[in-house]
């Protein structure tokens, strides 16, 4: 193994992966530590499936393999089901609690299941799930919900949770500051009492 | 100098910076359109930057400023070197004066493109200088570097930069910006600039005749590197070397590609030393066919054994399949790929409140049995709609219409293509198709701007590049000025009056145009449009499912009743076309 700390977030176009990935990489910069990330962009960000990798003390490409991720953090439940392969059995997932129905399933009648149904089918992972809607509206705005994710998932990552504020802080619209520092350690709140 | 978290085509517009470029000119196109976005967004900016019309047109202006002995830069996706291409291939021949590079990023799984081809294989035909960079931190210096080097062989540089590059963020190790700028004088020298036959083939041979130096020169500069470890060996290049780097065992040599033409005396050092050798490259075999022309003896893998696909992209786990196929023992084992689970699937969508649905749902109401070519852009998303029945390249959609027309084919010809996509090539089609007596309809999707590729401005939009204003061209007079008579613009929200539209089209003979002119949903809404949203009134829902065939994002269904997401925009559409009256704007 070459060292690094494999992070794969997985949301829907809009959602702000990039974002997440931002706090991450600016957060290793402030600790010296190398970092690799592959983001989604382009068209593909129109409301489609999104995936950032992030490499923490990556030394060599940006790309996560199946199977080998340390830490899936899904902003979504059902991306969370999409992109299970990546981590190991029993790897570590950090989920949304809830899901946006594509509309792929309004228009081409197709099903999906229900939330029950996908934490069962998710239940063989080491699982940390959060409701990122009503933290985040706690914080003070539902956009927020990005960094409600990554404060919950902060508590498995190899860097410092004051690192990661501070990060938070510089990648941030400079308006919104307050409120995605609430957003970060209620996150991070909620992840402990899982 | 400062080190920061950048993403790949951030950290080559800093290279450019730090270049002290002073002219950049491009098309927008995924992966490449931040560079450009990147150095026209300088608050402090001491040189020239625009968005051209189309990639030709792109080129053409930086060559003629590195004529002018300043550093220009020309930025295309690869699919728009192609359009460059006939300028590419001459300027070989005139070379230039200032540096010019010509970043043409590759697109490796067709992540956002219509094909996978390879900007090495140009480089290799136009004989110019390619440099290939395997990391975020080589992409920044080699653009650094890639100025001089053209400066040095008086060549254009190609530059050459893949998905997994442009679209990567690292930790980058930065220099200074310069402030020094160049300003362009053209010195007239016929024999060089005018390439009538006799002057061009005395260009040919000096072009042939740099050829030995620039690979000495490549070599020199540390981009083709090797070291012997073992009697095998592994030769990787671009963003597949940092792969093989990944996986790579102790005892087996390595040699990384990064520029091109590659010196063949160093490689045939280099394979000579082992008896077998892995090449790992994505897209074209361009390196295994240079070590194969090389080799004697030595057993080489690469594509041409079938070890490494020729199609999409490699990744750590697909370079070490290939080692295992080739006998090599790759340090990490990668855990056998397992089936995703099946999910339905969430494609990219268009946008909630995108005009481009309504225009695609009037154009089906009504040309039933129509034949639909499109072009690209967000609208190719139309696709899911129905509304989109061949994309090939840019400014294909008139053309291939006029073609299927004229073809005999008797069903209706209804063809979309965007505002910028038009201005790009697709006003020749347009011209002809009239002249040579087409019978089509040609609807222009007029949101204003080059939408998908980040909303860069075009001449449609009444700024350039540079943040200056300009007189907005006229999509109405250039398709009167081709000969067309029959020319509505109408507002695509306005579901009634676009329906009439095209029925009143359907009637008529002869090319007929309809501009579909709504600003983007997303530029909107950043200049401060608010639409009130709508919502269903669930009394009156029948549950019909006719506003679930629209495909708008923001309606949902639940309990068989519709209702509208928080995504909503506002835009109304739904509500023209649900049966029951149901859907209304808020608070009514």
């Amino acid at each position: 193994m070459n060292g690094s700390f494999d992070i794969l977030i997985v949301g829907i176009g809009g959602q702000g992966t990039v974002l997440a990935s931002n706090v991450l990489g600016e957060a290793c910069i402030r600790e010296g530590r190398p970092v690799r990330s592959a983001e989604t962009h382009g068209m593909a960000q129109r409301g489609g499936s999104v995936e950032s990798h992030v490499r923490i003390d990556g030394r060599y490409g940006s790309l996560i393999a199946p199977g080998c991720a340390d830490l899936l953090i899904a902003f979504d439940l059902l991306e969370a089901l999409r992109y299970r392969h990546y981590l190991p059995e029993g790897g570590r997932l950090v989920t949304n609690r809830r899901f946006v129905t594509p509309t792929s399933v309004y228009m081409q009648k197709q099903t999906v299941p229900d939330e029950a149904e996908i934490l069962a089918a998710l239940g063989d992972l080491d699982l940390t799930c959060i409701d990122a809607a009503v933290i985040a509206s706690e914080a003070g705005s539902p956009l927020s919900q990005n960094i409600v994710m990554l404060g919950g998932a902060s508590r498995f990552m190899p860097l410092a949770a004051e690192t990661l504020l501070a990060a938070v802080r510089a990648c941030v619209p400079p308006k919104t500051v307050a409120i995605n520092e609430r957003a970060f350690s209620l996150g991070r709140d909620a992840a402990g009492r899982c | 100098m400062a080190m920061q978290y950048l993403l790949g085509n951030e950290a080559v517009a800093h290279a450019c910076l730090e270049a002290n470029i002073d002219f950049a000119s491009g098309y927008p196109g995924t992966p490449s359109s931040e560079v450009i976005d990147i150095l026209r967004s300088q608050e402090k900016r001491g040189f020239y930057v625009e968005w051209a019309t189309n990639e030709k047109v792109a080129y053409e202006n930086a060559l003629a400023a590195a004529w002018c002995g300043v550093r220009a830069l020309f930025t295309t996706k690869h699919v728009g070197l192609n359009v460059a291409a006939d300028p590419l291939m001459t300027s070989a021949y005139t070379g230039v004066t200032g540096g010019f590079v010509v970043l043409s990023a590759d697109d490796p799984f067709a992540h956002s493109s219509q094909n996978e081809q390879d900007s090495r294989c140009y480089a290799q035909f136009a004989r110019v200088p390619c440099l290939d960079p395997a990391s975020v931190q080589e992409a920044h210096d080699m653009i650094r570097d890639a100025f001089s080097l053209s400066e040095e062989f008086g060549l254009p540089v190609i530059f050459r930069p893949t998905t997994r590059i442009c679209h990567s963020k690292s930790d980058v190790d930065l220099g200074t910006v310069g402030d020094e700028h160049r300003v362009g004088e053209f010195c007239r020298d016929p024999k060089q600039y005018v390439v009538i036959p006799a002057h061009t083939r005395v260009l040919h041979r000096l072009l042939n005749e740099k050829q030995p130096a620039i690979k000495k020169r490549l070599v020199e500069l540390g981009y083709n590197t090797a070291e012997v470890r073992g009697k095998t060996a592994i030769i990787a290049s671009g963003v597949a070397a940092s792969y093989v780097q990944e996986v790579i065992g102790a005892d087996v040599s390595f040699a990384k590609i990064g520029a091109y033409p590659i010196d063949e005396d160093w490689l045939r050092t280099f394979v000579d030393a082992h008896t077998r050798i892995l090449v790992v490259e994505e897209l074209a075999p361009v390196v295994e066919e240079a070590v194969r022309q090389v080799a004697t003896t030595t057993e080489v893998f690469g594509k041409m054994t079938g070890t490494v696909p020729y199609e999409g992209e490699l990744s750590p786990a697909a370079v070490a399949a290939a080692m295992a196929t080739a006998g090599f023992s790759p340090t990490q084992s990668f855990p056998a790929q397992r089936a995703p689970a099946a999910v339905a699937p969430r494609p990219p969508i268009l946008c909630a409140g995108c005009s481009h649905r309504s225009t695609f749902y009037a154009m089906r109401k009504v040309f039933k049995d129509g034949i639909f070519p499109s072009d690209i852009g967000c609208y190719t998303l139309g696709l899911q709609l129905g509304g989109v029945d061949t994309t090939i390249c840019m400014g294909a959609s008139i053309t291939v219409g006029s073609g299927i027309k004229q073809s005999g084919e008797e069903r209706d010809v209804v063809c979309t293509i965007g505002d910028s996509t038009f201005l790009h090539t697709g006003i020749p089609g347009l011209l002809s198709a009239v002249y040579n007596g087409a019978n089509m309809t040609v609807v222009i999707l007029d949101n204003r701007i080059t939408a998908m590729t980040g909303h860069q401005p075009n001449p449609n939009t009444g700024i350039t590049a540079m943040g200056t204003e300009s007189t907005p061209i006229s999509l109405d007079a250039i398709c009167r000025a081709c000969g067309v008579s029959f020319v509505e613009t109408v507002d695509p929200y306005d579901l009634p009056l676009l329906l009439a539209t095209f029925r009143q089209a359907k009637e008529k003979d002869g090319v007929r145009v309809i501009i579909a002119k709504q600003p983007c949903v997303i530029t909107a809404r950043r200049a401060g449009i608010k639409r009130k949203p709508y919502a269903v009134d669930p009394e009156r829902c029948t549950g019909c499912g006719v506003c679930r065939s629209f495909g708008c994002p923001a309606i949902a269904f639940a309990d068989e009743k519709a209702w509208v997401t928080d995504l909503c925009a506002g835009c109304g559409v739904c509500a023209d076309i649900c049966p029951s009256g149901a859907i209304h704007r808020e608070g009514r």
